[in-house]
């Protein structure tokens, strides 16, 4: 096997779990395809950026949902929330003049996280459709919240007059959206580093772990409770730095980045990719914004059935998404 | 790096590809972009606006002579500022087009706003009715209304008419908060006294329960306010259906709760309502005549035009006009000034110009009482009130950025 | 008091109008989901195409209201059936995440299959005359078709209650929520009875769609707009249950209107606080019974 398979059980091997966790963390050739993408795309499309960034920044969202769902096994529906959080973290900062982008992407990274423990403290007692309840419950409050606080967030109007510094004194935010593309790639790049790190890392073991057999993870005494919040927590922060970065790129905040069929279309973006193996946002989050882009090019009106119809297909056809069938055809060419 | 771009990029070209124009060698071309809520809950209004547009251009194409001119459409698909500001960015640098036009949500001409200014890109609001919005970039100019334009002069009259207290009901956003700051103002510095108001929400299945509570308080005069499309109908059918008018509540109301094209669902809801606004379809100025034969020619007996489908239409006429001054060479500054001072006397609403201290329109504001005409519901223009001004920037200065 | 009391008689008039419509399109995605398992998100899709069949034969063909009703409803439930032999029957041993992603695509084809046959615009019900008006009530009046509403929404709920509980279909479903596999080892077969219960689940949607034309409105977006109020039903009546939806769509109709009606600053804040609460002290549901 050469994948290292997150969603399949580890067979017994010969290996220690020493060996075992270093040849899973060693980085492969097909891992930095991602960014000669991007490099490519910065080169080739030079009047796609815009549309690059927001890929990157559902991309950076997508990822950090992978975290909660694909390794600890949450399924929620009100990821958007931490979007939200983060992305009127650094609107607002930016409104009264803390337009500095950089250290604005730390506070809104804690705030979302902070967020995120508190939500996923009170919500991961639960499971299944109540669970599923639950977040949106949370999503759909702090979206009304930030619509009858219109004074502090412009509520349905949006936040307006978000005028940031140029990135580290420098670089200001162009038009062709040349420097929001480094930024996007940057960060994204620094976080999918850390992700990395840490679902190779015991605790994403352990994660791995719980979503695969919770009971056996209670009787080896694993904090299992404390784990999932934990993970909820991290995800929960990645999520606000990539509503930050939206708020940051956009230089707007409106309610639609805390809502419920934000939550939806992340979560379509990250099952078409592939859930649980980190590469699945990569191809998930593109796939679908470059095919909406491209549908609603084609036909403004009707659209919608084609995206449709591309999601029964996957589910009828693609089990696993882009990944799961590139493993399908991976074992077939293999035999 | 020719071969991988032609590589990767098959797929992604094709869609601009289709965008790109046939006759390539015209004399001058002028890329106008278009975004509008093609899906989502606006869908229906807008079709009304495309509509105008398509006939607006099939009317007057060949007074552009060689010059092309190409309508590059986008869908921000609702009140989605971050996308509509991506596809503008877009359709600025990718596209290069020389003129905006279109947006029927006010967020997202909200978050457009700054990209005109930096791009120096002019934009042609069609719809988005908040007053402030126009303050947001000088590139900005609005052919359609403002709600202050209907709520002012609406509680002037209802104050006029004897009427000493007021409820209001709005939906809660920009628009509806303008009117119903604008209707207050009025009626209470004409004496009258606004005895409540609720705001409802944008998402909202059921208005009977508001309605309801009005009712139970018995006002004399109801002052609402709804987007058009389908709240209009569902708000105008819980009026009648509670019988609000027979408990002695007398609607009163800004055209966007009785669009001309949705009448007709509205079945047989309270006739003697009085609304204010912009554009009737039943209008007898012969302007209005001729564009309403010329619609029903173009799609239909059914089909009819209604305020929205208006702004859309003159939004093209006052596009056409600049083109076809600077003979199709598009300079911003200097369409800026023509558009400044465009006026059009025969427009099917009647005689419209721009305010060039605003760069607002300034229009004639109808008075209009829902009316069986031939068996059909009809919103009748009874009282004129020429030319009216947004008054809002009167009332609200612009402080000095700080 | 003068005040009071004509209050509590509106909040409790509309509020039992608007749960009868809420319960009789979600009893059925209660049932898929408590019998089945299956997420069925896209429930709503059959409400929207019993109403839209309702009003097109009504304006366009004349048909009375209830002969429309009716063709609507058998129309939408023997679809239902072909759907769920023909797709959802493969996924129900698929994941949570595999529906949510199936039944999310069919909404998105719902939406444009609509906007091509009958438009972006909402469709409106014209009422029968008997059902048009006011009707009188101890000395107050109230809308005709609301009240028609409720009377409905009892009697349904009654002859569910009854077929559930009396019938031996009802007992083959009862045990088949109970225990899937040992109900299909004790001789009943489980897959003629998903397919029955999920036709009479569409059906019951698609009645809920074409009677409550008035009140949700019916156009292309509807099976996304209402998702949230229908899964809320679900999930606070609890799953698999008859009488839980009833309950919960009571509780949320009438706290739903009485917040539109005392403090409508606040309501859709108050809804969701409540969900939140509902759930995390009762996870199966207020009236569930884990």
């Amino acid at each position: 096997m050469v994948l290292p398979l997150p969603l399949t059980r580890s067979k017994p091997t010969a290996e220690s779990p020493v060996e075992f966790m270093a040849r899973s963390h060693r980085l492969r050739w097909y891992e930095l395809l991602p960014w000669v993408v991007a490099a490519g795309a910065f080169l080739v499309y030079p009047s796609y950026l815009a549309l690059g960034a927001q890929v990157m920044i559902m991309v950076l969202f997508a990822l950090s949902l992978d975290l909660i769902m694909g390794y600890a096994g949450i399924v929620t529906l009100g990821h958007a929330a931490f979007f939200g959080v983060g992305a009127y973290t650094a609107g607002l900062l930016a409104v009264h003049g803390w337009g500095e982008p950089i250290s604005a992407l730390f506070v809104s990274a804690a705030v979302a996280g902070v967020v995120g423990a508190i939500s996923g403290y009170i919500v991961l007692r639960t499971t299944g459709l109540t669970l599923l309840m639950l977040t949106l419950a949370v999503v759909s409050m702090l979206n009304e919240a930030a619509n009858k606080a219109g004074s502090i967030t412009g509520g349905a109007d949006g936040l307006q007059g978000i005028t940031l510094q140029p990135l580290l004194g420098l670089f200001r935010f162009d038009l062709y959206g040349r420097v929001a593309y480094i930024y996007c790639a940057l960060v994204l790049f620094a976080v999918w580093l850390l992700v990395r790190l840490l679902v190779h890392s015991p605790f994403g073991r352990s994660l791995t772990g719980v979503r695969e057999n919770l009971v056996r993870m209670h009787a080896i005494g694993a904090p299992v409770h404390r784990r999932m919040v934990t993970a909820y927590a991290i995800g929960a922060a990645l999520a606000g730095i990539a509503g930050a970065l939206q708020a940051q790129t956009t230089q707007f905040v409106a309610l639609n980045v805390m809502s419920f069929d934000l939550s939806g279309a992340v979560l379509i973006m990250l099952i078409l990719g592939g859930v649980g193996r980190l590469y699945g946002a990569f191809l998930g989050a593109p796939l679908y914004m470059v095919a909406q882009d491209m549908l609603s090019r084609l036909d403004p009106v009707y659209w919608f059935f084609w995206i449709g119809l591309l999601l029964v297909m996957v589910v009828m056809f693609a089990r696993g998404g882009v990944l799961g069938v590139g493993d399908v055809i991976w074992h077939r060419l293999k035999k | 790096m020719r071969k991988l771009k032609s590589l990767l990029g098959l797929s992604c070209l094709a869609g601009a590809m289709l965008a790109l124009p046939l006759a390539a060698k015209a004399a001058e071309t002028v890329k106008v972009g278009l975004i509008l809520s093609y899906s989502g809950q606006a869908a229906a209004s807008v079709e009304e606006m495309d509509k105008a547009i398509r006939l607006y251009v099939k009317q007057h194409e060949s007074e552009l002579g060689d010059i092309k001119l190409e309508l590059i459409r986008r869908d921000d698909t609702g009140p989605n500022p971050d996308m509509a500001r991506r596809l503008a960015q877009e359709l600025i640098t990718r596209d290069k087009v020389n003129l905006l036009t279109g947006f029927y949500f006010t967020p997202n001409i909200n978050a457009v706003a700054p990209l005109a200014t930096e791009a120096k890109v002019p934009v042609v609001i069609m719809n988005a009715a908040t007053s402030s919005s126009i303050r947001l970039s000088p590139y900005l100019v609005r052919v359609s209304f403002t709600e202050w334009q209907q709520g002012y002069p609406l509680g002037q009259w209802a104050a006029k008419q004897g009427m000493k207290n007021a409820y209001t009901a709005v939906t809660d956003y920009a628009p509806g908060h303008d009117v119903e700051a604008s209707f207050s103002k009025a009626f209470s510095d004409a004496g009258g006294k606004i005895v409540g108001q609720v705001r409802m929400p944008l998402k909202n299945p059921d208005y009977i329960p508001f309605l309801q509570r009005i009712k139970d308080e018995k006002p004399e005069a109801l002052l609402m306010f709804v987007p058009g499309s389908k709240d209009a109908t569902a708000v105008m059918k819980a009026y009648s259906e509670l019988g609000l008018q027979q408990a002695g509540i007398h609607l009163v109301a800004t055209q966007d709760c009785v669009p001309d094209d949705e009448l007709p669902n509205m079945g047989d809801v309270a006739p003697g309502v009085v609304t204010i606004g912009n554009y009737s379809v039943s209008a007898t100025r012969p302007a209005n005549v001729a564009f309403v034969a010329a619609w029903k020619k173009e799609y239909g007996p059914d089909s009819v035009p209604n305020f929205f489908a208006v702004g859309a239409y003159d939004g093209m006429a006052a596009i056409f006009d600049v083109v076809k001054a600077q003979k199709g060479k598009i300079d911003p500054d200097k369409t800026m000034e023509l558009l400044k001072h465009w006026k059009n006397d025969n427009s099917p609403r009647g005689p419209i110009m721009i305010d060039p201290e605003t760069r607002d329109i300034v229009q004639n504001m109808y008075l209009r009482r829902l009316e069986k005409v031939n068996g059909k519901l009809a919103n009748v223009e009874f009282e004129t009130i020429p030319m009216v001004h947004d008054m809002w920037p009167k009332l609200n200065p612009e402080t000095p950025a700080h | 008091m003068s005040q009071i009391l004509p209050a509590i008689v509106s909040i409790l008039f509309h509020g039992v109008a608007y749960a009868m419509i809420l319960y009789v399109v979600s009893v059925g995605l209660s049932v898929t989901m408590g019998l089945m398992g299956f997420a069925n998100l896209a429930h709503g899709v059959f409400a929207m195409f019993g109403g839209y069949i309702t009003v097109n034969l009504m304006n366009d063909y004349g048909v009375p209201f209830l002969p429309a009703l009716v063709v609507a409803v058998v129309v939408v439930a023997a679809a239902s059936v072909v759907l769920e032999r023909l797709l959802y029957a493969k996924l129900y041993n698929a994941g949570e995440i595999e529906q949510v992603l199936f039944t999310i695509g069919l909404i998105f084809m719902s939406i444009a299959v609509t906007k091509f046959l009958w438009g972006p615009s909402p469709q409106h019900l014209t009422l029968p005359d008997s059902l048009k008006g006011e009707i009188q009530i101890l000395g107050r009046s109230f809308p005709t078709y609301r009240a028609f509403i409720i009377v409905l929404g009892c009697v349904i709920a009654f002859s569910l209650w009854a077929a559930i509980e009396r019938t031996r279909f009802g007992a083959r479903i009862r045990a088949s929520v109970d225990n899937r596999r040992m109900a299909k080892s004790v001789g009943i077969n489980t897959d003629r009875l998903f397919s029955l219960s999920f036709a009479l689940g569409s059906g019951l949607a698609a009645l809920g769609g074409g009677v409550g034309a008035e009140i949700l409105a019916i156009h292309p977006a509807y099976a996304i707009e209402h998702l949230v109020y229908f899964l809320i039903v679900v999930s606070v009546g609890g799953m698999g249950s008859i009488r839980g939806p009833f309950l919960a769509a009571l509780l949320l109709g009438v706290s739903d209107t009485a917040c539109k009606y005392l403090f409508p600053e606040i309501g859709a804040f108050f809804i969701y606080v409540a969900l939140f609460a509902a759930l995390l002290w009762r996870p199966a549901g207020l009236f569930g019974r884990a």
